[in-house]
């Protein structure tokens, strides 16, 4: 068995993971503020790949990145970079389409911060980076590990969008979940049960972990 | 002298209403903010923190000016030097008893002062999570004054103690105010006794 779709796919979720990480928790705090038609227009935006087919997505974002039209012609003359059936492109395309998973459930855990924390740290002396740093970020810890862990699972799931601008090609956008559709298509169902056992047992541990994790938490950690 | 002369429009369980409050407080002293629930108690503290912004008037601390709605001035929260005990208590959970005045003051015998006075020693380890109601409370109120603050502002901050621990901290805490110099205010119940009784400011609904 070839094992660099399962490699790929971890890689691709890793990536994506931090990147996010680096983006979701500032993206959330600043959401989770006073609410203004601005902040609610993006978080629009940002949930619709919670909605959308991945292939519509994955279809605008082929369009968008192609060489042939306006930004990824701008990309590939003036940064050399070639998002389309590339692993670039996916960890792009991946960032996108994960970016529900991260920034709901930190923003949602900044909101119920009480917000009587951070005034006292102001009133402490504290500036708001300071207070962010070590009043706020520490007490949604169990927040942004769920967030991580979930957005880690659900880019190890994704097929629609990495199959429209990945394509298959091995060693480069051949994950786990296109090889198993590869497989198939080619009536090769071992290899392809293979794939799917090794798949759907890292997804089970890793959401069982969340649920083990929270589990002295009332609430469902997917709400 | 602490001038205030403010107004503010707040929501209350009867609606959107005027908050106009003219005030002075002495520097150094104690004084009692009672009144009503709903009067705007809690909403004075803030305005004079710096933690709400009235629409209009100013606030003068000293001779220094807090805010100005005018020359729309603010002083920042950070520069104030005010102490703030909040009605929930707004302890850090993810702090130890000793790590939350730590993260006030990095003077360790001052820690130590404060710990012996709210009795709080023997929880130095604790989590927030970890102490009764009480325990709590003093902790904010320690916590507020491990900062050094030129006001203290308190806001029911002995409600969940009983009257003899109450007694207690209380003559503890005056002779600490005697010594820093620090000017408080005080907003209780109506029908809250202190001794011995400072100024009152009562607000009217």
């Amino acid at each position: 068995m070839d094992f660099e779709p399962i490699y790929l796919s971890l890689k691709l979720a890793l990536i994506t993971t931090a990147i996010l990480l680096l983006i979701g928790i500032p993206v959330a705090y600043w959401l989770s503020g006073k609410s203004t038609m601005a902040k609610i227009i993006l978080e629009a935006f940002i949930t619709m790949p919670l909605v959308l087919p991945p292939s519509v997505l994955g279809f605008y974002l082929l369009l968008a990145f192609s060489p042939n039209n306006g930004f990824g012609k701008w990309l590939y003359e003036h940064l050399n970079l070639h998002l389309v059936f590339s692993f670039q492109g996916l960890v792009f395309a991946s960032v996108i389409y994960s970016l529900p998973f991260m920034i709901s459930p930190v923003k949602s855990a900044f909101g119920h911060l009480p917000e009587t924390l951070a005034q006292a740290s102001y009133t402490m002396g504290k500036s708001k980076w300071q207070t962010f740093i070590y009043v706020l970020l520490p007490n949604i810890k169990a927040s942004i590990y769920t967030a991580a862990v979930l957005t880690f699972a659900h880019t190890l799931g994704e097929f629609g969008v990495v199959l429209m601008i990945g394509g298959n090609i091995p060693g480069v956008t051949k994950v786990a979940s296109i090889a198993i559709y590869d497989a198939v298509e080619t009536m090769d169902y071992e290899a392809a049960n293979q794939y799917a056992l090794i798949l759907f047992a890292i997804t089970f541990a890793i959401v069982l972990a969340v649920f083990i994790f929270n589990k002295k938490a009332v609430k469902n950690p997917f709400e | 002298m602490i001038e205030v002369d403010i107004n503010k429009r707040i929501k209350t369980y009867k609606g959107w209403e005027d908050l106009r409050v003219k005030a002075q407080f002495d520097i150094g002293k104690v004084t009692q903010i009672t009144g009503p629930s709903g009067a705007g108690k809690t909403t004075l503290l803030k305005m004079i923190a710096g933690l709400i912004t009235p629409e209009k008037g100013m606030i003068k601390f000293k001779d220094t000016l807090w805010f100005d709605a005018e020359r729309k001035f603010s002083k920042r929260i950070q520069e104030r030097n005010v102490g703030f005990v909040f009605q929930d208590y707004a302890l850090f959970p993810n702090m130890t008893v000793e790590k939350q005045l730590a993260y006030g003051t990095s003077d360790q015998a001052y820690i130590g002062q404060l710990l012996e006075l709210g009795e709080m020693e023997v929880f130095r380890q604790h989590l927030p999570a970890q102490l009764s109601g009480g325990q709590q409370q003093r902790l904010a109120i320690l916590r507020a004054l491990s900062t050094k603050p030129d006001l203290l502002m308190m806001d029911e901050s002995f409600s969940a103690l009983d009257k003899e621990l109450k007694s207690k901290l209380l003559a503890k805490l005056q002779a600490l105010f005697l010594v820093q110099g620090t000017t408080v205010l005080l907003v209780t119940h109506d029908d809250e006794i202190l001794d011995p009784s400072p100024a009152v400011f009562k607000m009217e609904a």
